[in-house]
């Protein structure tokens, strides 16, 4: 079954949105239960909290204790895991089709039974402490913490999803169980399923396990939108390292709204096609996108560029990341950056190019759709920000963009007073040598 | 919760001799085919004897600095045109080397197949090596050495392999070091692929809607004519012994706020007899649920770090067993008293029967999955030529999985692992 395929959704009493896909390609089943709660729902003082309490999810409950939990969904061969994004949190688990009743009750029982022990969440701290350093590491983290803190000053956007290291020290047990009761809740999560099961079975098992709990209230929300920005914002981070970053990330509008479609396009033709799916099914090389052909292969400012443009529910960014040329400057990149940039905005695209972005996204869902991983994955995703439509219509969307629609987009969101530019710069040289 | 008894496989289901295709092209080269009739896309894969084991000490990296410019223009497509045909329908192609081999995968819309091999082809049988692309890859290549050296991560393997395969082949990193890049040319490039490039012991795997004879049909007009007198055969390579004795390093990368270690020793070759016993194994050690012995221990229990498991690493001479962890500085020596402490308890007496079952069931629970896509049946491919495991490797699965005891994986334990006989790497700030 394609991935643009639609199928409706079914609600329990208690507000909980169901979403089926029978395939039956492998015998494999795919579940996801997502929550409507990311770092966007957090306050100063809980940065990272969000991400915490997916990780307690993974400490059991009364009835299946976290050993019990590893063991069973491991034993079946399946697949596990859970993320923390910045509007949504979600767990899944791809099992073989006879044992996805484990991976079911797990999800029913956790949603509201989890055990918050002080032990256990003491033991966690230092493991999402730890998590936070291994990021810290890397200076393309270190500089994009300080790009979305400059680009958001007032909305929850501005904080990494981990959250901030003294949060982290100060956040109580108490603190993640309330964070816990108000968002985890029948009516404010969505389950997706896809695989090897007969719809109206699995419907019933669903709703055998999720009818008695009850609905919670309708979890409060962080109602602080960004100012628009006034002026371009330069900003530096200096460390550890051998090599320039850079990245230039300009406010682009959420993904419901019509102009993203044209922002994808527009991002297809400078820095090449994103890839769509989480789980398997690879990417497009971006070699003839305009912004790699002019800074990497004609002018040699840069070594590396890749944009991205993800799918929010309120407005965010759209960045581009390059890897600076060693005998180039940031300067000569930004210089080469904005002259690409002027030429879009000066000239609609060809006809040809907005064509190859329908044919690479095409293929992007045919790879993706070989997933049942990705066929839930996408049912549920696109709840979190949009509707399932939003998947369904995608090629046909992406199809109706028109060249002046990018150049459109391109005029409106890519200038210089709309963005963010951060450049990591090592603060000392010394290679590796044998 | 409900659980049902041991996984069972559904054999027919599995590929194998029934609906694989395995045949030599007219110069040798060895086809395998599956088809995947609900596909509408298509992967390839494959591996020319063309690693870096055939690098020479003053130009460490040549292999992989080869492969990384085939695709840089041929003698009749520029770069350009190369990737212009590539990403204008959606496809890609990526070549990159490993110890042994350069390998090769790419995938495209089932119709795209044709353009995806006749490009693979002309990649791998005539590329022109351009000076300017040359020196633009060196840069990309240098820049990629400069990150290297800042990443805790690849810095401490770095070490852990120079230490672990001292005098060995295997002790080299295979994207070299800045001077060794610095020191290749063209020509050594161009030597370097009339020696190593072509069909001898060639492997290419194609999956997807097809039927065989058009998939064989296909690869012999791309590649069936590629004939090179001058290409060397495979080099064998050195078994390594257990290390004598302990031997502890710590790079040191300054600022970095985590330090990543590894913790190891030789492990089994790919073919080795008792190497289903190690795997298992390393998944009671390392591996099962939430990582295994170790992640309990390390990560659950004392929450030291966020990532603690170990790994086997087996190819075609001496693999590796090693333990790998990312904690704060200050933890270092507390998580590898701890990882020590499971290697004395997983040498010193077999796992408990229900460990046993737990590791087999997953074993043979995950196949499945690692199967359901295009891409996932041909890297199995790959590995059941690569390693002569035959083609019925996939439907005896199940079968060699539970042959597997307590008793043989303790063996298998004791064949490699030894608490006093380690290689202990760290990168990260100072001690």
């Amino acid at each position: 079954m394609s991935l643009l395929e639609t199928t409706p959704s079914i609600f329990l009493e208690n507000g909980l949105e169901i979403k089926l896909k029978e395939i039956h390609s492998a015998p494999l089943i795919s579940s996801w239960v997502w929550y409507r709660v990311g770092s966007r729902d957090e306050i100063p003082g809980k940065h990272g909290i969000s991400h915490w309490v997916e990780h307690m999810q993974f400490k059991g409950t009364e009835k299946i204790s976290s050993d019990e939990m590893e063991k069973s969904v491991s034993r079946s061969g399946g697949a596990w895991n859970a993320f923390t994004y910045l509007d949504w949190t979600t767990y899944y688990e791809t099992m073989p089709a006879d044992k996805i009743d484990i991976a079911l009750e797990l999800e029913a029982d956790r949603m509201v039974n989890t055990t918050y022990d002080e032990k256990e969440v003491e033991s966690e701290r230092t493991v999402v402490i730890s998590e936070r350093q291994g990021r810290e590491n890397s200076p393309g983290f270190l500089l994009s913490e300080a790009l979305h803190s400059a680009a958001f000053r007032i909305h929850p956007y501005g904080h990494e999803v981990i959250g901030d290291k003294v949060d982290l020290e100060s956040i109580q047990k108490n603190d993640l169980h309330r964070h816990y009761k108000t968002y985890y809740s029948p009516n404010n999560a969505v389950v997706s399923i896809a695989g090897d099961f007969d719809k109206e079975k699995m419907l019933k098992r669903i709703s055998d396990l999720y009818q008695d709990i009850p609905s919670g209230n309708d979890p409060p929300r962080v109602n602080r939108p960004e100012n628009p920005q006034r002026g371009e914002h330069r900003l530096t981070v200096e460390g550890p390292g051998e090599t320039v970053l850079g990245d230039v990330a300009y406010h682009t509008p959420s993904a419901s709204e019509p102009d993203f479609f044209p922002l994808l396009i527009l991002d297809s033709i400078l820095s090449g096609p994103q890839g769509l799916n989480m789980f398997g099914g690879g990417g497009i090389s971006n070699k003839t996108s305009r912004l790699y052909k002019r800074m990497v292969e004609d002018k040699e400012v840069v070594v590396d560029i890749h944009g991205g443009l993800p799918a929010t529910i309120d407005p965010y960014l759209y960045t581009l990341k390059f890897i600076l040329h060693p005998n180039s400057t940031a300067d000569d990149a930004l210089m080469i950056l904005d002259e690409e940039i002027q030429h879009i905005q000066d000239a609609p695209p060809h006809m040809d190019e907005l064509k190859r972005a329908v044919k690479q996204t095409q293929a992007l869902f045919a790879y993706g759709g070989e997933s049942i991983t990705n066929q839930a994955f996408w049912m549920g995703f696109s709840k979190m920000f949009a509707s399932y439509e939003w998947v369904t219509k995608y090629l046909e969307n992406i199809a109706a963009v028109t060249p002046d629609d990018v150049q459109r987009v391109a005029q409106q969101y890519l200038q210089q007073n709309n963005r963010i530019v951060g450049i990591y710069h090592p603060h000392k040289k010394g290679n590796y040598n044998q | 919760m409900t659980e049902q008894d041991f996984s069972t496989l559904n054999i027919k289901s599995l590929p194998g001799p029934d609906d694989i295709t395995r045949i030599q092209l007219k110069n040798g080269i060895t086809l395998l085919f599956r088809p995947n009739m609900n596909s509408m896309a298509v992967s390839i894969g494959g591996y020319i004897q063309a690693g870096s084991i055939y690098d020479t000490q003053d130009k460490l990296g040549l292999a992989d600095f080869t492969t990384s410019t085939l695709m840089r223009g041929t003698k009749t497509q520029s770069f350009q045109e190369i990737f212009d045909s590539l990403e204008s329908i959606g496809a890609s192609l990526g070549i990159g080397c490993g110890p042994h081999t350069a390998g090769f995968g790419g995938k495209a819309l089932a119709e795209d197949l044709p353009t995806l091999l006749k490009l693979l082809a002309d990649v791998l049988i005539n590329p022109i090596f351009p000076k300017k692309d040359i020196e633009r890859v060196r840069s990309q290549l240098l820049t990629g050495l400069d990150l290297r050296a800042q990443d805790t991560n690849s810095m401490a393997m770095l070490e852990f392999d120079k230490t672990l395969y001292k005098g060995h082949p295997y002790q080299y990193p295979s994207d070299g070091y800045i001077e060794t890049i610095e020191a290749i040319q063209v020509k050594d490039m161009a030597a370097f692929h009339k020696k190593h490039f072509g069909p001898k012991e060639m492997t290419l795997v194609v999956v997807g809607p097809f039927e065989p004879e058009s998939v064989i049909s296909l690869a012999e007009e791309h590649l069936g004519g590629w004939l090179n007198e001058e290409q060397v055969g495979p080099l064998q390579v050195p078994d390594m012994a257990t290390p004598e004795n302990s031997v502890e390093n710590h790079h040191i990368i300054k600022e970095k706020s985590q330090t990543d270690l590894v913790v190891g020793t030789i492990g089994p070759s790919r073919r080795w007899e008792g190497y289903y016993s190690a795997l298992l194994g390393n998944s009671v050690l390392g591996q099962f649920g939430m990582m295994g012995r170790i992640g309990e221990s390390v990560r659950k229990k004392a929450g030291l770090a966020y990532y603690a498991y170990s790994a086997l690493s087996a190819s075609i001479g001496p693999g590796q067993w090693m333990v790998l962890a990312g904690v704060a500085p200050d933890n270092r020596d507390k998580a590898l008293d701890l990882i020590k402490s499971e290697i004395k308890k997983f040498v010193g007496q077999p796992i408990s029967s229900e460990e046993l079952r737990d590791v087999q069931s997953n074993y043979i629970g995950k196949l499945p999955l690692s199967l359901e896509s295009n891409a996932g049946v041909t890297s199995a491919l790959l590995t059941m030529e690569q390693h002569q495991l035959g083609l019925d490797y996939l439907q005896n699965y199940e079968k060699m999985n539970q042959k597997i005891t307590p008793e043989s994986i303790l063996e298998a334990a004791r064949e490699y692992l030894d608490p006093d006989r380690l290689i202990i790497s760290s990168a990260g700030p100072e001690l």
